[in-house]
């Protein structure tokens, strides 16, 4: 980005009674930008979005706005609006005097606040719901108005904590799309906190993926998603069959038994690191022609392609292929130097990437509904 | 409206049978005595004399006026304070508010004048202090003070449970949408605590204007609301009729202002849709 930085957050940290929510953070947020805080429930997102609100103040920590420390400003006086998790509309306002509300604070004068209201109605697709009571709106309509309220104050930053949250799968494709073309439109900084990796890797410019109050990755989507720093974000953004495995030298790493080529190098020779395979990197070939050979222990039809887990020599891993594989038979996996990802060893090393217990039921289970409040 | 079952008209039969004899009863004969003669003649005159005791009903309905809006003042800033303290204080200080109920309304009276009395607590204070008595059992002041100390907790606790009950989150969302901390309170956090309110003045102004005895004890005999008429007018079986007219005006009186109330809380707040009709308490 070779925009303005807007917002810098230095060493912040927050515990609530004696729990470190935030553990020392640096973030630096620029201007136009579309950023994702990306993580489970109780990672610490919402609290970094409610520091920059002002909501919360760091116990350590500086937060500057465009190079002002701001840790003391109260909420009413940063240029930042909020949409919030349940929206938080206004229940004895209709929609319209909903959105004209910072107007009216402003003091600003009647004609241009009609004038104003109206826009951004047509902004958010619901021109001639002025008078309507905001508890007679749908849960899309509602985000809408909270939209709204919150970007006609022209403000530079607009947090969203999990505005889509409450939302069902086709409404939330709708709006995600709609929220990016309202920020190429109004060219505001957005931030976005989701546990929902997908909405974060189709929205965003950058994402900030967070773990256990630490910051673990910030990048563009496809560099968290390619080249993951730790298990964590390997885990956590998308499938990943995660190895142990040992750099023999620059662009040589062995690993389930077999010595590879890879793209990575400058590490210590002999050095200990965690292997990234993505699923849809592997391929299906004769036992003969393969790298590796493992038995189909489970064949899932999922539509556009199969999901298949293999066990190879005790670990399973799962491939998705778009050709049948049957269950019971021996297969050979071959995989192309640029399919593998070799990350550092770190705290996160050996907890995720085995699929031996894997099943979408506790995938689904495993999904945190709910963020911390 | 749906056919209810043999079982559940069981269950309100007893109820029934009460309100038919505590409530229906005594209002028939109330509507009876007050359109009836000495002598069990049909007549208008109860309803026609009633017009001497016009100084009484404004005077009456002014000192409800005063102590409701004086509790409203005292009230509105106490249920908010007490509602930004932690829960541990939030139930201390509920209980605070609330111990005065557990004593009989016209014990606390009379202690309130006791303390009050010419011979009475403060005013020994005072003397001992050398500084003058003050003359308050027997003013309208007095008066007031009463019905304010009696039923301040009616306007406090339905103020205060509104207060609970708001979301946060709006609280929020007005500084972050640029209000002050006056500006959130006025834009918002009194716009949603409204059916609290409505109910707080209900339960204060309803009693306030029907009280007898605060008058007596307080006003020492001098001052004569509506409830010391008709309980002398009662007292003396001549007067039952005109006592019973008054009664009837009193009650459709109170039934105007309820009425008026839950308009304001039905239409007025939307936002207590999910949790009940915003009034609540009063019928």
């Amino acid at each position: 980005m070779n925009n303005e930085k807007l917002i810098e957050l230095r060493g912040v940290s927050k515990s609530y009674d004696g729990e470190t929510v935030l553990c020392s953070i640096d973030l630096d947020i620029h201007e136009h930008e579309f950023i994702t805080l990306l993580g489970p429930s109780g990672c610490g997102k919402t609290t970094t979005l409610r520091i920059i609100g002002g909501f919360v103040t760091p116990d350590e920590g500086k937060v500057y706005f465009d190079g002002k420390l701001i840790n003391e400003i109260p909420p009413h006086k940063r240029p930042v609006n909020t949409v919030f998790q349940r929206y938080a509309l206004f229940p004895h306002l209709n929609v319209f005097e909903n959105i004209a509300f910072g107007l009216r604070i402003k003091k600003v004068p009647e004609d241009q606040i009609r004038e104003q209201v109206k826009e951004m109605l047509a902004m958010v697709n619901l021109r001639g719901f002025e008078r309507r009571r905001v508890d007679s709106l749908s849960g899309g309509q509602q985000q809408r108005v909270a939209i709204a309220r919150a970007l006609i104050n022209k403000p530079k930053i607009l947090l969203l904590d999990e505005p889509l949250g409450a939302l069902d799968l086709k409404l939330r494709k709708d709006m995600q799309v709609e929220l990016k073309r309202m920020q190429r439109q109004t060219g505001i900084t957005f931030i976005f906190v989701t546990h929902d990796q997908e909405e974060a890797l189709s929205m965003s410019d950058t994402i900030v993926v967070m773990a256990d109050g630490k910051i673990q990755q910030i990048g563009t989507p496809e560099k968290i998603y390619n080249e993951p720093e730790n298990a964590f974000v390997a885990d956590f953004i998308g499938e990943s069959n995660i190895l142990d495995g040992v750099m023999l030298e620059d662009f040589k790493v062995r690993f389930s038994g077999h010595t590879f080529e890879c793209v990575d190098k400058d590490f210590a020779p002999k050095e200990k690191v965690d292997i990234v395979v993505r699923p849809e990197d592997v391929d299906v070939v004769a036992v003969d022609k393969g790298m590796l050979t493992g038995t189909v222990s489970s064949v899932t039809f999922k539509g556009d392609y199969y999901e298949i887990i293999v066990d190879v020599g005790g670990f399973k891993w799962m491939l998705e292929t778009s050709d049948y594989v049957a269950p019971e038979a021996t297969i050979g996996l071959h995989i192309e130097p640029e399919a593998i990802h070799v990350m550092k060893k770190s705290e996160y090393s050996g907890k995720f990437g085995d699929y031996s217990s894997f099943s979408d039921e506790l995938e689904h289970l495993a999904d945190p509904e709910e963020e911390e409040e | 409206m749906k056919k209810s079952s043999l079982f559940q008209r069981l269950a309100a039969a007893p109820h029934i049978v009460w309100a038919v004899m505590f409530i229906v009863f005594p209002m028939i004969f109330v509507l009876f005595f007050a359109f009836t003669d000495a002598d069990g003649n049909f007549s208008f005159s109860n309803i026609t004399s009633l017009s001497q005791y016009g100084h009484v009903f404004v005077l009456s309905i002014a000192f409800a006026l005063i102590a409701t809006v004086v509790c409203l003042i005292i009230g509105y800033p106490l249920a908010y304070f007490m509602s930004k303290q932690s829960p541990r204080a939030q139930k201390v200080l509920m209980v605070l508010v609330m111990l005065p109920m557990w004593c009989n309304l016209l014990i606390r009276t009379y202690a309130l004048m006791a303390l009050l009395d010419n011979g009475g607590l403060l005013n020994s204070l005072l003397v001992s202090l050398g500084l003058e008595k003050l003359s308050i059992v027997g003013t309208n002041f007095g008066v007031i003070l009463g019905m304010i100390y009696d039923f301040l907790p009616y306007m406090v606790l339905p103020i205060f449970t509104a207060m609970t009950k708001l979301d946060p989150k709006f609280i929020e969302a007005s500084q972050d949408l640029g209000c002050t901390s006056w500006q959130t309170m006025t834009r918002v956090i009194m716009p949603l605590t409204a059916s609290g309110v409505i109910s707080g003045v209900t339960m204060v102004f309803v009693p306030s204007i029907s009280t007898f005895y605060i008058s007596q004890k307080l006003g020492a005999g001098k001052i004569d609301l509506v409830g010391d008429t008709i309980e002398r007018l009662f007292q003396n079986p001549s007067t039952y009729n005109v006592g019973a007219a008054i009664s009837l005006v009193m009650m459709v009186l109170i039934i105007i202002s309820v009425g008026i109330m839950n308009r304001f809380s039905d239409d007025k707040q939307p936002g207590d849709a999910k949790t009940g009709k915003g009034g609540g308490i009063m019928p």
